[in-house]
């Protein structure tokens, strides 16, 4: 037999089978680590035509953040503000600032800046801004400190098992109404579970896991 | 194995080098790696969309069109006035005539007085300040004329006029139309009126019990 198989073919079958764990182990890990919106959306930060900075606005200046997204509260989705929004004080600050040049001409001709979307959920999720913000889940849950970003940045993954998380164990996330826009509020754990769990009670917050609480 | 391990390194460090590491800053969109029906038929609010002339998906309401549905909310003596109606808590006129309501059409009680607090100081405090007095942090920020809310003037003018120049704005005063629900901006008038109230009154004004509170 020595003529058809040689010698090395003896340590063939290990050889395969210590190769293929390799590159299984391998390939397992690479998709465990990127094939996941851990790694796809965390971090997207596209360069926006205006380089507007959270951290000027709310950090130094500290607009609320109903002052420019104002339908926050009333609606499904949070509106980023229009051109007349942003001149309530740039007609005064700033007033010919190169930098604000696509503003000014949006706000003289109607014309849309075209600002990148980041934060963008499946065409299926139903995800409803102002659910959240009146029953005490803070801007900072989904949006981390977004107060101190000068370029926003997808802070969190978003994916399904995010949003699961908080819906199994929403009195992580709960926080006073009144400190829901202040993104500074931070508390410690024990403290966070104690408030989050009374609200939890007393506002009887029914953080639906059924598919079609998003899904529709 | 002589040539496969340095090959699988080799491979593994290509992609780790190509692909980097979870919250990396990235500036292209993110990759949807399984994008079924991801990206629907349809539009959310605010996208563009190149059907129309101005490119956006969202259209306003054609100019002149008045909600019918849905009646304002606490008007003073329980009247169901909807939105198409000639009230003052429409216009902050006098039904029919074009003068000026003396006093706010709305209920003001606690309620609308902690909401109206609450509207001030997302969207009036920025320049006019906590206090009402026009030094509010865009003046430090190159805002040149921004009016004191107890100028008499304004402390003369009728509620109705008020509502005028929150709803249209005046002289570099942005209107507030849209970002102040009518309901909001009668609750906003109602807390300004307290401001004034605070610095015209005297101490007799002030309730017995809580006059020694004061001379501290």
């Amino acid at each position: 037999m020595s003529d058809i198989f040689p010698k090395w073919t003896n340590k063939l079958p290990t050889r395969v089978i210590a190769g293929a764990l390799i590159a299984g182990t391998t390939v397992f890990a690479g998709i465990t680590y990127y094939a996941t919106p851990k790694y796809t959306r965390v971090g997207y930060q596209p360069v926006q035509p205006v380089a507007f900075s959270h951290a000027i606005h709310v950090d130094q200046v500290g607009l609320d953040c109903r002052y420019c997204h104002n339908g926050v509260e009333k609606s499904w989705y949070s509106n980023i503000p229009a051109a007349s929004t942003c001149m309530n004080c740039h007609n005064q600050i700033l007033a010919n600032d190169p930098k604000l040049a696509l503003v000014r001409e949006s706000y003289n001709t109607g014309k849309a800046i075209p600002w990148v979307q980041i934060h963008k959920t499946p065409d299926y999720v139903y995800f409803n801004h102002s659910v959240h913000v009146n029953r005490g889940v803070s801007c900072f849950s989904c949006h981390g400190e977004i107060n101190k970003m000068d370029e926003v940045r997808h802070a969190q993954p978003l994916s399904m098992g995010f949003c699961l998380d908080c819906h199994r164990n929403p009195e992580k996330n709960i926080r006073p109404p009144e400190q829901v826009f202040n993104l500074n509020w931070h508390t410690n754990e024990a403290a966070q579970l104690q408030l989050g769990e009374k609200f939890v009670h007393d506002w009887k917050v029914n953080s639906s896991q059924n598919c079609s609480a998003c899904h529709r | 194995m002589r040539y496969f391990l340095p090959i699988w390194i080799l491979i593994v460090a290509v992609s780790i080098g190509v692909l980097g590491f979870r919250e990396s800053v990235l500036r292209k969109p993110p990759i949807e790696v399984f994008p079924d029906m991801d990206r629907q038929m349809k539009f959310r609010p605010q996208v563009p969309n190149e059907f129309f002339r101005d490119n956006r998906a969202s259209r306003l309401p054609a100019s002149g069109t008045v909600a019918r549905s849905e009646p304002r909310r606490n008007v003073a003596g329980g009247a169901v006035v909807y939105s198409y109606e000639d009230h003052p808590v429409n216009s902050g006129k006098m039904t029919g005539t074009t003068n000026w309501v003396e006093l706010n059409p709305t209920v003001i009680d606690a309620q609308s007085m902690a909401r109206g607090r609450q509207r001030f100081e997302i969207n009036c405090l920025p320049c006019h300040g906590p206090l009402g007095d026009g030094n509010g942090v865009t003046k430090k920020l190159g805002m040149a004329v921004v009016a004191t809310l107890h100028d008499p003037r304004i402390v003369k003018m009728s509620d109705g006029e008020l509502f005028h120049v929150i709803s249209n704005g005046r002289n570099l005063m942005g209107p507030y139309a849209s970002q102040l629900a009518v309901e909001d901006r009668w609750a906003v008038i109602s807390y300004l009126r307290a401001l004034q109230f605070s610095r015209l009154g005297s101490l007799e004004d002030v309730p017995a019990q809580f006059r020694a509170s004061l001379n501290k």
